[in-house]
């Protein structure tokens, strides 16, 4: 058998070891799975951004611009001497800043607009009569601005009808989620490794 | 100065980020894809400091022979390897790191995944209790849309997969739209507040 399938199939059993309760075993399982999901996201991280984007362009190509994200990098190592860890917050307030700016047009477009157009192009029938219904009462809900009171309290009471019935085919979709991971978990140590069905 | 530097920084990418949305030009389409990249960069920088962090804490723990150092040790090493083979012999097709990561990460990360689901199997027993009308919709739509995903449901009845579809594409689809918008304008007002230096939460304590 491949000794790949044995140590997949041993960490399996040990991280299902965990509903007995907390034991070694899982423990074991739990800080390997972390130390190598660190390095993983490390090493991708290198070979697809630093790579590609930071030396090639400045070593290959001669863009000498990008030398000021690999400054303000190696600020970000600085969080680790006190003295100079403020530099670090220029390199945070480049991300946080130009995020910011991205993040406005992109919402407006994707969570507002898109959302608000395929409402009004579904408007001509019950179905999108009802989709119109539930948006306006659970925007009434997270409305905080009035008191939920009178006529306003009874669209913003309907909105939780609208939001446990998204809540509830949520928590439904979760569960199956994570059934059907279940299932592949026991077709691997099922099948793969013991060989006890195909 | 160690405020005002990035508040200015934060200002100024922001705004333009902001702007260049509406400059349709090559070289402000060149200037934001440029700003995009540099992002990208510092970011990989701030997931070393996280990995640097992580790395001397277990070694600080291994150092001292703290209360499970032992397991502290697996990390490390857990974390060396995959470094050193990622960095050594590449991340390919048939790389020893690509082998790490089929036959130790994905398994486990799959597995406890799948642990939740008895997890969320007895969070949902309590929290499904129908104790309110709403608790009962609730409990009833989750009921619905689970029968309705798997063969099971439909033996039941062939209702049954079309009430789950039902669901999904119109009341689900009103109060996720309602949500949606909702976060779209927080995130807009907050994105705001950082760009103007409003909030300054991310700057740190002093």
């Amino acid at each position: 058998m491949d000794i790949g399938i044995i140590i997949a199939a041993f960490l399996t059993l040990c991280i299902f070891s965990f509903l007995y309760r907390d034991n070694p075993f899982y423990k074991f399982a739990e800080h390997l799975l972390v130390g190598v999901s660190v390095g993983y996201v490390l090493v991708i991280a290198l070979n697809t951004t630093v790579m590609p984007k930071l030396i090639s362009p400045v070593f290959r190509d001669g863009r000498f611009d990008y030398i000021i994200p690999g400054i303000l990098g190696v600020f970000m190592l600085l969080r680790f001497f006190p003295k100079y860890a403020w530099l670090s917050r220029i390199s945070i307030a480049l991300i946080i800043g130009a995020g910011a700016g991205v993040a406005i047009p992109a919402t407006i477009q994707a969570k507002i607009f898109a959302q608000m157009q395929a409402t009004m192009l579904n408007f001509a029938s019950v179905d999108g009569i009802i989709v119109f219904v539930g948006i306006a009462t659970t925007l009434a809900y997270f409305f905080f601005s009035k008191e939920h009171k009178g006529w306003f309290g009874k669209t913003a009471r309907a909105g939780t009808w609208f939001l446990m019935i998204f809540f509830g085919a949520t928590s439904g979709y979760t569960v199956m989620s994570r059934i059907s991971l279940l299932i592949g978990r026991m077709q691997f140590l099922l099948g793969d490794f013991l060989h006890v069905i195909k | 100065m160690a405020r005002r530097i990035p508040i200015i920084v934060c200002f100024v990418f922001g705004l333009f980020m902001l702007v260049q949305f509406f400059v349709p030009h090559g070289l402000s389409g060149a200037a934001y894809e440029t700003v995009l990249d540099w992002m990208q960069i510092v970011f990989v920088f701030t997931l070393l400091v996280g990995a640097v962090s992580y790395a001397k804490l277990n070694a600080k723990k291994v150092s001292r022979k703290e209360t499970g150092w032992g397991y502290n040790t697996i990390g490390l090493v857990g974390l060396g390897v995959m470094v050193i083979l990622g960095l050594w012999k590449g991340t390919g097709e048939g790389t020893p790191f690509l082998w790490m990561f089929n036959n130790v990460q994905a398994p486990m990360q799959s597995t406890m995944f799948a642990l939740l689901a008895f997890f969320v199997a007895s969070a949902a027993y309590r929290g499904f209790r129908a104790r309110s009308w709403e608790a009962g919709v609730l409990l009833v739509v989750a009921i619905v849309v689970m029968l309705g995903r798997v063969p099971l449901g439909n033996l039941i009845s062939q209702w049954i997969p079309d009430a789950a579809n039902w669901i999904l594409r119109t009341p689900s689809m009103a109060a996720k739209r309602g949500i949606y918008i909702g976060i779209g304008l927080g995130t807009i007002s907050t994105s705001l507040r950082i760009i103007l230096g409003i909030e300054r939460t991310y700057l740190g304590g002093k």
